[in-house]
């Protein structure tokens, strides 16, 4: 007798899911059509409510009337907390609409105003320059209403940074709520099914190990979403311009964080269908572990935009990181070495699940 | 026929928390043999046969099949019997093909799915869903499946049970086959013409012990020897042979 081939059977099991996967609709639906739906979807009405960002330089004088003016613009949102490097770098990707410095001076003009917009966010530079334009001229005019002569004055430049177009921020997110349901819903599903109809008994009836059934059902799952994201990458790249700053290069990293994040989320389906008594409490239970990660982890809205009880939630959560790790991946060209932060606390999830999952896994 | 053991089952106990299924049963499987576990529901039938199967571990007791020992050797015996369970689904989504392939990869051996189906007459159901096959389909599916690794003895927990008479008769047909190809078969059943019709022994089960083990007809001399009497006076035939003799025997899907 040849000796069993603990590969073969692994791969054969691989081979039967990653079919029973493609032939089952709410897996294609939840994995990939939905996902493209939303990114059809929101690249088409943009940025949802209008903030114009515009960061203070450091060298600004903050006591000046125009700034006080300028505060109570609602639609203005002054951030004056990052560094000048940090405002120089999120300018050229448009993460900063504008940065503007305000300088006091002996003399006329009393107040000279320079302002540094991005051809990374031009709609939002235009807004920001006609309400410029408007509160100098009111100023102009109320102080010095019979002189020719100018009491502040403004120069700009425009930077040439790159756009920042709402798909690279939704396309990401989008990503990760791919994951997230392939991994939770789809493992959840498939492990409690073939517990309950005694598949796995069946299988158990045969020489195949239980890490090959484990590992066959965890490859099935990975090759479908990895094929997932591939298109929803190129769907996003082609069809919306979606930015991969370095190309194919790119693409893997996404690949590769995709692959970490996935296995993270598998986690959490082998907890629930060993904590499921039957099929129709998967559906709640997963919704439990996908729900608030869908809303809380800046797949549709800046986590940034949460009021601040909130972001210490949304920062706990598994695909926040991920989302923030696609996020540098993708738009900044960041490699797997800059994202270690972020990849770190994914490893101290996947640590956290799967001890709990090895306590709550059931075979029969 | 030489009577060889090929499995042999020595005061098997099974234990659970809070009763005992099994209370030390013995018997003997004699190679080439169609051998049958009779008894009520609950007697201890499925628990000794998924043990003998390594299915289930046992409390105390010996077991040896095909000269393995089911403690030590639980790899080889896999490699050497094919497991009919009791209701047991197949992976979802596959047709009839793609299921025995994979049982291929999982016994880890070469098959032409074709051929297995072609054994229990279901090539014209090869691209077929398992969920959509009649009950005798079903069935005879699942006996396909053991045989993908050319096993020395095939066990089959109540194959027969919810099927119409013409189904059952193709099935027997269909183990009586596999029997002469060599392979031993242990069988469980409630139906009592089944076992008569089909096996050479049979042994009753009950409340875990085993209360009789001989060959159907022996049971039937000894009882008649003893006095027994039916209070209805047996007839020629009995409705089942009418209901084949209106219906036909050919079998229906």
């Amino acid at each position: 007798m040849t000796s069993y081939n603990n590969t073969r059977a692994t791969l054969a099991i691989a081979k039967a899911s990653l079919r029973s996967i493609f032939r089952s609709p709410s897996a294609v639906v939840f994995s990939l059509l939905f996902p493209l739906i939303f990114i059809v979807i929101f690249a088409n009405i943009g940025g949802g409510a209008v903030s114009v960002d515009v960061g203070l330089a450091k060298s600004s004088d903050t006591l000046n009337p125009i700034y006080q003016l300028l505060k109570n613009y609602k639609v203005v949102r002054i951030i004056t907390k990052q560094s000048q490097a940090e405002m120089n770098k999120n300018l050229d990707k448009g993460s900063l609409d504008a940065i503007i410095d305000i300088q006091k001076r002996n003399g006329l003009p009393a107040f000279t105003i320079d302002v540094k917009y991005t051809a990374a966010s031009q709609e939002k530079g235009n807004m920001l320059r006609s309400m410029l334009k408007s509160l100098l001229y009111q100023f102009n005019t109320q102080a010095m209403p019979n002189n020719a002569q100018k009491v502040a004055t403004m120069t700009e430049t425009t930077i040439k940074g790159r756009e920042y177009k709402y798909i690279d921020f939704i396309l990401p997110g989008q990503l990760g709520f791919s994951l997230l349901n392939i991994g939770v819903f789809g493992t959840a599903f498939v492990f409690l099914s073939l517990r309950q109809t005694l598949v796995i008994k069946r299988f158990f009836a045969t020489p195949v190990k239980r890490y090959s059934i484990i590992t066959g059902e965890m490859l099935a799952r990975v090759s479908f979403a990895l094929l997932g994201a591939i298109v929803i990458i190129s769907v996003g790249h082609f069809a919306f311009g979606f930015t991969l700053v370095n190309g194919i290069v790119t693409v893997l990293n996404m690949l590769l964080l995709s692959f970490a994040g996935l296995i993270i989320f598998m986690g959490f389906g082998f907890i629930i269908s060993g904590v499921a008594k039957n099929e129709t409490s998967i559906p709640p239970l997963s919704n439990i572990i996908t729900l608030p990660q869908f809303l809380l982890s800046g797949t549709f809205f800046s986590t940034a935009a949460f009021p601040s009880w909130l972001q210490p939630v949304s920062n706990a959560l598994p695909l926040t990181h991920l989302n923030n790790a696609m996020r540098k991946v993708a738009f900044e060209g960041a490699g797997l070495g800059d994202v270690t932060h972020q990849l770190l606390i994914l490893l101290i999830w996947g640590i956290g699940i799967y001890a709990v999952a090895i306590k709550t896994f059931k075979w029969e | 026929m030489a009577k060889q053991p090929i499995i042999t089952v020595n005061n098997l106990v099974k234990q659970y928390a809070n009763f005992t299924a099994v209370k030390g049963i013995s018997f003997e499987v004699y190679e080439g043999e169609i051998f049958g576990l009779l008894g009520p529901n609950g007697a201890g039938k499925t628990t000794t046969l998924e043990i003998i199967e390594t299915l289930r571990t046992k409390t105390s007791g010996e077991v040896t099949v095909d000269g393995f020992s089911i403690d030590t050797q639980a790899n080889q015996i896999k490699q050497r019997i094919g497991v009919q369970l009791q209701a047991a689904g197949y992976y979802p989504g596959l047709n009839l093909v793609e299921l025995l392939n994979l049982f291929s990869g999982l016994y880890g051996v070469r098959i032409n799915p074709m051929d297995m189906l072609a054994k229990v007459a279901l090539t014209d159901k090869a691209k077929a869903q398992y969920k959509t096959l009649s009950g005798g389909q079903k069935q005879r599916f699942s006996i396909a499946t053991t045989l993908i690794n050319n096993p020395r003895i095939i066990f089959l927990d109540e194959p027969t049970t919810g099927l119409d008479p013409q189904a059952r008769r193709n099935l027997w047909e269909l183990i009586r086959e596999i029997r002469s190809a060599g392979t031993t078969v242990v069988i469980t059943t409630h139906y009592m013409d089944e076992a008569e019709e089909l096996c050479d022994r049979v042994a009753f089960v009950d409340g875990g012990r085993i209360v009789g083990i001989n060959s159907p007809d022996s049971f039937i001399d000894e009882l008649v020897a003893a006095g027994f009497e039916r209070r209805k006076q047996v007839k020629q035939a009995n409705l089942e042979d009418v209901f084949i003799n209106l219906t036909g025997k050919e079998w229906r899907e």
